[in-house]
């Protein structure tokens, strides 16, 4: 177990490494910031100074390994358009994204289980046709594609909800959210709707499924036999079986999610660190661009380390397959 | 009627043709997706202007709403864009352009893919492992998010986003090609040709692969949807293709400034096209899979 653990350790760690050779070197190849952030009426004294105290001039080896020294110590450099810390700037944005992802992770529990629950009690009924055809366009249609017929429909021709930006927010358990305020909330609907599309779609797959396999099973008809009502069997003893999967596989999504706030965030105009990437990467915004990377693969390999380590525990022959490799 | 072709056998494409022509719903998305490619394909002769030579374009006719007249005389049914671009043409050269990416990438990506399976299939050991483990990895990241890095490194236009999309798709050709291969060579038609003493190479290009075309072709037809899917997301961010390389991604990213002044039109014809067309691919991958895979035969 703890060599399996160390190995996975050692793994992630390359993983890291890599990917931070390979962000690092690629973004500096990327048009050169000096033409973007200095002034064409600057002389050349200025631009001098400008390049050295950015740091520019130096080789790029040079400039990597005082970046991975940053890295170590979370100083990512300083972002070029704003002038602040590029992991201030990522974190400073970062509570708006997670509060995006959350509700979008909430919303597809409460919309997904129920019509997942009812295309699978009901399979032939024509409602659970038109939920599992619904379930199979949210998974093929691109994401901004749909935000965008959300804006159309609620913000521009029925004036319903607003398209863009955070709205207000207010602070509550020490926490500054849109959630508390009535204004904060009806931003947070469209862009959080779009974000969880996906995965009500894949919450409605999983749940349906679970619910098929498991109204034949002995526990299901032993719970009827005793003569509990129908609501009882369905959510007590059926939703208990089912729901391990849907926790399980909903987990996992959460990094998918934060992954797909860039999209989301881009077109509401939602505050988060994924708008921060795409501003950045449009303006050649370097360190920012660069943290943001590193930060959110530092994310992923953690999530995947942490699920492989309890599936081998839960499973010991994901271990043994590992060795037998 | 010809009594003896009645009597004759289903030859395997025409039962093949008549498994798939079971579900309407594939039928008729593979009618849609013939004509998009066919309006594509001919898209010079049937669109009115070109929407990308300046000497045909004209600002005068900029935001029109759809069934306006332009200057030039024609009828412009679905409106015209900021620059003055008949939409319904810009649609048209915009789906050649995406078709173009998502087909290119899909099937670099199926021959990278193909080739890394089968070594993998074939090397075992160290090899196999070393691969799988990447495709592990490069599996457990979003596809956008691995198409973001690319992008931030190498920047925009066709062949970047090309390479893009093949980097975020090589891994699940190689899987699924891994997988097919290890169970085709453990049948009895492989060891046949290994009594035959077949090279390794023969073996695995004329008897392994062919069996392992089914799966691929599903995956292939999955994979180039989500690739047009991932080509437009990017370029609507305005991180993928150029203003001078205009698919429907770069329409509608086009068009979204307009929406809030209720110029609905510039955005959401050439997203119903995007949206035709990626359904339409989808909806023939699923029936393919469904005649394609012999575990669901009846």
């Amino acid at each position: 177990m703890t060599a399996f653990i160390i190995r996975r350790l050692l793994q992630a760690a390359l993983v890291v490494f890599l990917m931070s050779v390979i962000v690092f070197f690629g973004v500096n190849v990327i048009g050169d910031p000096v033409d973007m952030l200095i002034s064409p009426d600057a002389d050349q004294a200025e631009i001098a100074r400008t390049i050295q105290a950015l740091g520019l001039d130096r080789p790029i080896g040079e400039q990597y390994l005082h970046f991975l020294k940053g890295v170590a110590t979370g100083d990512f450099g300083k972002s070029f358009i704003f002038g602040e810390p590029a992991l201030k700037l990522i974190l400073h944005h970062m509570p708006a994204t997670v509060e995006l992802a959350l509700v979008s992770l909430l919303m597809a529990i409460l919309l997904g289980i129920p019509l997942g629950l009812y295309a699978g009690l009901y399979p032939d009924r024509k409602v659970s046709k038109g939920i599992i055809a619904g379930s199979i366009l949210g998974f093929s249609l691109p994401t901004f594609w749909v935000g965008l017929m959300l804006i159309m429909l609620f913000a521009v021709v029925l004036g319903w909800l607003p398209s863009t930006g955070r709205g207000d927010t207010a602070v509550f358990l020490g926490i500054e959210s849109s959630l508390w305020t009535r204004d904060g909330l009806s931003h947070l609907f469209l862009p959080a709707l779009n974000l969880a599309l996906t995965n009500i779609s894949l919450v409605i797959r999983l749940t349906r499924a679970g619910v098929r396999e498991a109204m034949h099973q002995d526990y299901i008809k032993f719970a009827r036999a005793k003569g509990l009502s129908e609501s009882r069997v369905v959510s007590v003893h059926l939703m208990k079986n089912i729901l391990i999967p849907i926790v399980t596989v909903l987990g996992l999504e959460f990094g998918g999610l934060l992954a797909f706030s860039v999209v989301t965030e881009s077109i509401f105009a939602w505050p988060g660190m994924g708008k921060l990437l795409i501003d950045s990467l449009l303006q050649l915004d370097r360190p920012v661009v660069v943290a943001y990377l590193m930060i959110i693969v530092l994310f992923f390999v953690v999530i995947n380390l942490v699920v492989d380590i309890l599936y081998s525990v839960l499973d010991p022959r994901v271990r043994l397959k590992d060795q037998g490799a | 009627m010809n009594t003896e072709a009645t009597v004759m056998k289903e030859t395997p494409l025409q039962r093949f043709w008549s498994e798939f022509c079971e579900s309407r719903i594939a039928v008729a998305s593979l009618v849609v997706l013939l004509i998009i490619i066919l309006l594509a394909a001919l898209a010079p002769w049937i669109t009115p202007q070109n929407p990308y030579d300046l000497a045909q374009v004209d600002v005068l006719d900029g935001k029109l709403p759809p069934g306006s007249d332009a200057y030039a005389g024609y009828t412009m049914w679905l409106g015209s864009d900021g620059a003055g671009r008949d939409l319904y043409s810009a649609i048209l050269y915009g789906i050649r352009i995406s078709l173009t990416v998502g087909l290119a990438a899909g099937f670099i990506a199926l021959i990278i893919g193909t080739v890394i399976g089968l070594t993998a299939a074939y090397a075992g050991g160290r090899v196999d492992t070393f691969i799988m483990r990447a495709v592990d990895i490069q599996l457990s990241f979003p596809a956008v998010l691995i198409a973001l890095v690319l992008v931030a490194i190498l920047g925009r236009g066709i062949d970047k986003i090309i390479i893009a999309l093949v980097a975020a798709q090589w891994a699940y050709y190689a899987r699924t090609v891994r997988a097919t291969a290890m169970v085709e060579s453990a049948k009895e038609y492989v060891e046949a040709a290994r009594c035959l003493a077949l090279s390794t190479t023969r073996i695995v290009i004329r008897h392994v692969l062919p069996n392992c075309l089914a799966p691929l072709i599903v995956i292939g037809t999955v994979q180039t949807a989500s690739a047009i899917a991932l080509e437009s997301t990017l370029s609507f961010l305005g991180v993928g293709l150029r203003q001078t390389e205009p698919s429907l991604g770069v329409l509608i990213s086009n068009g979204f400034e307009y929406m809030m002044s209720g110029r609905y039109w510039i955005s959401f014809f050439p997203g119903i096209a995007l949206l035709l067309t990626i359904v339409s691919i989808n909806l023939v991958g699923d029936q393919l899979r469904d005649v394609l895979n012999p575990r669901l035969k009846r």
